[in-house]
């Protein structure tokens, strides 16, 4: 019997099995993150810090508002981001845990795309928590199906990259500090098209006003993650 | 230790030689421009030093890859000399462009495209700069350095468009121009020698520095290696 199971296993196209890794690593993080808490706490604490800074720096009155509801969103979502990215990958340097990860025998990018999936999982409930809470603190209605999906191609190129360049940072001396200043510079382009395509759709402007800023989204995000599922190897290898 | 090439040494006389010509053609053969005025002059070095800058990010892009591909440290050693001559010659550009914009355009800096985008990439290449100092390990730190300059050497160019989609006032002297552009000028004869003249002189120069920083880290290396074998 056992040995009937280990034969189907090893007679298992590979395909699937990589999809099964990535879906592994991301239920681990994720699991692991359900029984602590702590990433998504602090990233959630944190976000609602940066409205509230946000709040009197901007003096957020009804006419400031509706110019930079988009901008205070994405400046949100893009320092409580890389809390997020520290973490989850210093959890794995921490306890040597990231070893143990590359002993097991998955494809490398495996581990690359269960760690993006399980960073976009905890950006994305960030996000939804953050949304109502200033939908109501601002009495503005976030809610609209293409400013959702801004956000959603947005965090996909952030996560993309930012997962790529947390793996180098906590393999250096400085580690925390690094992370924002390498990933900024190169997520500007997400940041500038994000911040103007969800301006887009709180001003209700014209579709073909939005349109190129959601193609360099997509854009963006399908470069960058090719890219990094290139280049991962490079970075993990010992 | 080798001798210095006597071809480098050759190189580094032309370039001082054609720096010092180039900059006569700039600040007295070239005639002065009627609506400017004298600051126009700084345009002849601020092109030809962002197109070393260029020219040291795209060499930096390739022999990051390069280096991916092959793993030879020898090519670390010129992504890291194209990087520094890149960051160097970019601040020198915006410096001066600077110069030029504050009685041109009213302004010592605006977001335009060309002026963000320098300034990012001055920013990639600080990081780069730090990444590489935290980290110990030579394999790993040329690894390193290799994926953030490809990362960078992409995301670049997609920064330079997403901000042209905004409209740019940056003139563009070759080449057509946008209307909002504000500062072009048409070039004389004379004034395109100055600038051809320019940009050859600082392409030279660009080799120049490239060969002699490559050089200086073949050499450091090879010292880093003689420490290590005092010390066993």
């Amino acid at each position: 019997m056992a040995e009937s199971t280990l034969r189907t296993t090893a007679r298992r196209p590979a395909k699937s099995s990589f999809w099964k890794a990535i879906a592994a690593i991301a239920w681990k993080d994720l699991s692991a993150e359900l029984r602590s808490r702590e990433l998504l706490s602090a990233m959630l604490v944190f976000s609602l810090l940066v409205i509230l800074i946000f709040n009197f720096a901007l003096e957020l009155d009804i006419t400031t508002r509706r110019t930079v509801t988009s901008g205070v969103l994405w400046a949100t979502f893009a320092f409580a981001g890389t809390l997020g990215l520290n973490r989850s990958m210093a959890v794995e340097k921490d306890r040597g845990c990231l070893d143990g990860l590359l002993l097991a025998p998955v494809d490398r990018s495996a581990i690359y795309f269960g760690k993006v999936i399980s960073n976009l999982v905890f950006m994305l409930i960030v996000e939804a928590i953050v949304l109502p809470i200033y939908s109501v603190l601002y009495s503005i209605n976030l809610f609209q199906p293409g400013l959702l999906l801004v956000i959603l191609l947005g965090s996909v190129g952030y996560v993309a990259v930012g997962t790529l360049l947390s793996s180098m940072a906590v393999q250096t001396r400085t580690r925390d500090v690094l992370l924002p200043i390498l990933l900024f510079p190169v997520v500007v382009p997400i940041l500038i098209a994000a911040v103007k395509a969800s301006g887009g759709y709180l001003t209700n402007a014209p579709m073909t006003d939005i349109l190129p800023w959601l193609n360099l989204l997509i854009a963006y995000d399908v470069i960058f993650t090719a890219i990094a599922f290139m280049v991962f190897d490079y970075v993990v290898e010992e | 230790m080798q001798a210095k090439p006597s071809t480098l040494k050759v190189l580094d006389v032309v370039s001082l030689i054609l720096l010092g010509v180039s900059a006569y053609l700039a600040l007295v053969f070239a005639p002065t421009e009627a609506v400017m005025g004298e600051v126009q002059r700084v345009f002849y070095f601020h092109v030809a030093t962002a197109w070393v800058g260029m020219l040291g990010f795209i060499a930096a892009g390739v022999s990051g890859i390069i280096y991916l591909r092959t793993g030879d440290l020898k090519w670390d050693r010129v992504e890291m000399a194209a990087v520094e001559i890149s960051l160097v010659f970019f601040f020198i550009t915006i410096v001066l462009g600077s110069i030029w914009a504050r009685p041109v355009w009213n302004t010592w800096w605006t977001w335009d495209p060309r002026l963000t985008t320098a300034a990012i990439t001055e920013l990639i290449y600080i990081a780069y700069f730090m990444l590489r100092q935290g980290i110990e390990d030579p394999d790993r730190r040329a690894r390193f350095g290799a994926v953030y300059t490809l990362i960078g050497a992409v995301s670049v160019p997609i920064t330079f468009m997403a901000i042209r989609l905004f409209r740019t006032i940056h003139p563009v002297v070759i080449g057509t121009e946008s209307a909002e552009a504000q500062g072009g000028f048409n070039m004389t004869g004379d004034m395109r020698i100055a600038f051809f003249f320019a940009l050859f002189a600082f392409t030279v120069i660009f080799i120049d520095l490239f060969w002699n920083r490559i050089r200086m880290g073949t050499l450091a290396d090879k010292v880093e290696q003689l420490k290590l074998k005092v010390m066993q």
